[in-house]
């Protein structure tokens, strides 16, 4: 029975040392150092967003399901909180998307390896006149967003 | 104070009269454009009527519709999405040959939103049926469903959406009486092409409206539905079959 | 008559791991050809927007009808007491379970958008017999697996009966719901028609017994377990009377049809000229699913063990044309829209009977199917007992000894 206790209690504080170690390492990695991976959150029109950042951080899809069934359901069919609004705003002119390398949605979801699903049906480009996007989905990024949590490769960071 | 009889009664006749008027008031309202913070009312109820006896050999209805919502084709007429279509017609017995435009019919008892298993064909309140494609599993029931044959199934990637008018890849879709541009007090595609470039065959109207013009050309001649024996009173009516 | 006592696959035998093997190939495959599909989406498929539902939902709904059929035996044994099908309820029940998560593992991979599934679950139009049928399914299961551990677990044994009773009707509720799927809606010439749900149960008792007799048949030889001949010969018999019904079923419905002036459209299309259908129907659903077995079965080659699982499988094979004469003639057929009128064009092919032919990856998805309520049963088998180690006269013959010997 000794020798039992003995040996768990060994693996368990190797176990810990060893998150330990992997932790002060990932610290010293952060603080203070540039990230490798990050998103790129810019806007493109206008002073500010509809809410505040903080709030859209954590609140974004909340406001967006629940307007999408107000309009659909309801024919509800709001600027503020609408899902065009949002690509209005927020598509990169040079792109003409939200989507790509620095795309203001994908940049963050790619980030934080959250697949979303809006742009396999909704255009991910602003409504000027109703053009369709430019560069019309970039190297088959939608799909890959939609269906894979690829973190990082399509960033640009080679792995 | 206490109030006299006669102002008892001149005050309640106001009130009643007030409260018979309140709901004239607000249709009155409604023959404006909805605002966009209004949601859709029963009040409404959307059709479309179709006089077959001008339509002729004339497809800007179709182009129209695809254009304004983006159903693109890829060469593949059968697993292409068609929204509208014209359809020719000969009587088997007298050889008399028509065209007609078929689209989704927007029944008032649409059979394609009893059987959709998720709730996402639905029948919005002012009598639009429309495909909920967020939560659409594609599982095409509602295809087997519809004795109009008007739905189809997106069978391939899309790219170059309409803003206004999001469709993707397994879900389930059809024509939606253009409800963006309805919901800003415009006609749909089809109506307004055939009024600019076709034969100025199709009228679309508020059917509860009683002052609408497509309620008095209904009123003015008979009209039909098609496939009437299912009593599925449809919103889009024809006149000439 | 002794206890009975069950078994499962011997350990370290390399003709079930052969079998695992081909059958978890298969299973693979399908899986393979169902993320092609999703992949590319259903243009590569022979569906289309005039016949969309194909192989898949063939298979999907044969083995659904099928699963709900299996569990026949079980019933049969704890709902009407018939002693010489107790010691089949296991194999029966197991059965059940697997055909049913096998048909419903292609319905799933052949949706739009099966990664939609919670939504499936969550959002739910009780109007929709669909709804209805997700929840009669996953009951199903519950149900089922309780049924499994009242009749496996000797302290439970008591409880058999009341929940056999429970799954008995809850699998007619079931098949009912499957055949409403096409019997509730008005759109279709084919469809529409009351008969069609009790047609389904009619159709899961003969697909369900034939499939339990192959598999009881299989399980028992090549474990080295006896089947004696009158457990063989009552169900030899009993899927001889059940394919009997379904042919009665099938006439009735084509009859009533006939009588009808505006069904005579479909009645010629799946009689008399629609092609591919017809054969199917004829050839496949009359000829091969049911009088070739019917004569096999009542007749003295039924003695032959061979001969039997001949005709069981001529019926699994009879069952998914008269599905596939269903499901895809009923949509080929076109709708009749414009009463008194020909179609002399139209873009969407209105009044055209639908081109379909059925792609690989829909073919390879059905099969996969099988495959996987196939590898589930054989993996079942092998962990637990579900096997009885022998239907032999002496052991499994309620009557042995008292009756002379029959057939």
């Amino acid at each position: 029975m000794n020798k039992i206790r003995r040996i768990v209690f060994g693996g368990m504080a190797v176990v810990a040392a060893g998150l330990l170690a992997v932790s002060a390492v990932l610290a010293a990695e952060t603080s203070g150092a540039k990230p490798a991976l990050g998103p790129t959150v810019k806007t493109y029109k206008g002073d500010k967003c509809v809410e505040d950042t903080d709030y859209m951080r954590r609140n974004h899809m909340k406001v967006i399901l629940h307007q999408r069934d107000e309009t659909m359901h309801r024919g509800i069919r709001t600027q503020k909180h609408s899902l065009k609004n949002c690509v209005d705003c927020h598509a990169d002119p040079k792109t003409n998307s939200v989507l790509g390398k620095d795309g203001f949605c994908e940049s963050c979801h790619v980030y934080t390896s959250v697949s979303i699903d809006c742009f396999t049906c909704h255009s991910a480009a602003p409504e000027k006149n109703g053009q369709p996007p430019k560069a019309a989905d970039p190297a088959g990024l939608k799909e890959k967003m939609r269906t894979s949590a690829v973190m990082g490769t399509i960033n640009g960071n080679q792995p | 104070m206490s109030l006299s009889r006669r102002e008892f009664i001149g005050i309640s006749g106001a009130a009643v009269a007030g409260m018979a008027l309140a709901p004239g008031l607000r249709l009155v309202e409604l023959a404006r454009a909805r605002s966009p913070e209004e949601a859709a009312t029963r009040l409404q109820r959307w059709g479309l009527l179709v006089d077959i006896g001008k339509c002729h050999d004339c497809n800007a209805c179709v182009t129209a519709c695809h254009e304004e919502n983006g159903v693109t084709s890829h060469g593949r007429p059968a697993t292409d999405a068609q929204w509208i279509r014209k359809v020719e017609l000969k009587d088997k017995l007298t050889g008399y040959v028509e065209t007609l435009p078929v689209m989704c019919q927007h029944c008032a008892e649409p059979p394609c939103v009893d059987v959709c298993p998720t709730g996402a064909s639905f029948k919005r309140i002012d009598g639009i049926v429309l495909v909920d494609k967020h939560i659409c599993i594609g599982c095409r029931y509602c295809m087997m469903a519809c004795p109009y044959k008007a739905r189809s199934f997106v069978h391939e990637e899309t790219t170059n959406q309409k803003p206004h008018a999001p469709r993707g890849k397994g879900t389930v879709e059809s024509c939606t009486l253009c409800v963006h541009r309805v919901d800003a007090g415009r006609i749909p595609a089809c109506v307004e092409a055939c009024n600019k470039d076709g034969n100025k065959a199709m009228v679309f109207g508020d059917l509860k409206d009683p002052n609408s013009e497509i309620n008095k050309q209904l009123a003015s001649a008979p009209t039909t539905q098609l496939r009437p024996d299912l009593n599925l009173n449809t919103g889009v009516r024809y006149r000439g079959i | 008559m002794a206890h009975m006592q069950y078994g499962t696959i011997a350990p370290r035998s390399l003709g079930f791991y052969a079998v695992l093997g081909i059958l978890g190939a298969i299973t693979l495959a399908g899986l393979g050809a169902a993320l092609y599909m999703e992949h590319h989406g259903h243009w590569i498929t022979g569906m289309s927007n005039q016949v969309m539902w194909g192989v898949p939902h063939v298979f999907a709904v044969f083995l659904i009808v099928a699963a709900s059929g299996a569990l026949n035996v079980a019933s049969i044994a704890s709902v009407f007491g018939r002693q010489l099908y107790k010691p089949l309820a296991r194999l029966s029940g197991l059965l059940a379970i697997t055909l049913l998560a096998g048909g419903l593992a292609i319905l799933v991979l052949d949706l739009g958008r099966p990664d939609r599934l919670i939504e499936a679950m969550t959002y739910y139009n009780f109007k929709s017999i669909f709804a209805w049928n997700i929840y009669l399914y996953i009951g199903f299961f519950g149900i089922v697996i309780v049924y499994l551990w009242m009749m496996m677990e000797r302290r439970m044994n008591d409880y058999t009966k009341p929940v056999g009773m429970l799954a008995f009707i809850w699998r007619l509720t079931l098949t009912t719901g499957t055949g409403s799927i096409f019997g509730f809606l008005v759109a279709r010439d084919a469809y529409n028609s009351a008969i069609i749900a009790p047609m389904f149960i009619i159709m899961s008792f003969e697909f369900g017994l034939a499939i339990f007799l192959v598999v009881l048949m299989a399980g028992m030889r090549w474990t080295g377990r006896e089947l004696g001949d009158v457990v063989f010969g009552r169900l030899r018999n009993l899927l001889g009377v059940f394919v009997a019904a379904v042919l009665y079923f099938v006439t009735v419905y084509h009859l009533t049809n006939l009588y009808i002036t505006q069904r005579h459209g479909i009645e010629g299309f799946i009689l008399l000229n629609g092609g591919i259908y017809t054969k199917m129907f004829w050839l496949g659903q009359v000829i091969v699913g049911g009088v070739i077995p019917l004569i096999i079965l009542f007749s003295r080659l039924g003695k032959s063990r061979a001969l039997a699982a001949l005709a069981a499988i001529l019926v699994v094979l009879g069952g998914i044309a008269q599905i596939y004469v269903i499901i895809i003639g009923g949509q080929a057929y076109p709708m009749p829209l414009y009463p008194g009128k020909d179609i002399v064009s139209s873009s969407f092919f209105d009044g055209m009977v639908a081109v379909y032919s059925p792609s690989l990856p829909e073919v390879v998805l059905g099969i996969g199917g099988i495959g996987l309520a196939l590898v589930m049963a054989a993996f079942a088998m092998r962990v637990l007992p579900f096997l009885p180690q022998s239907l032999s006269d002496a052991d499994a013959d309620p009557h042995h000894g008292t009756r002379q010997a029959t057939t």
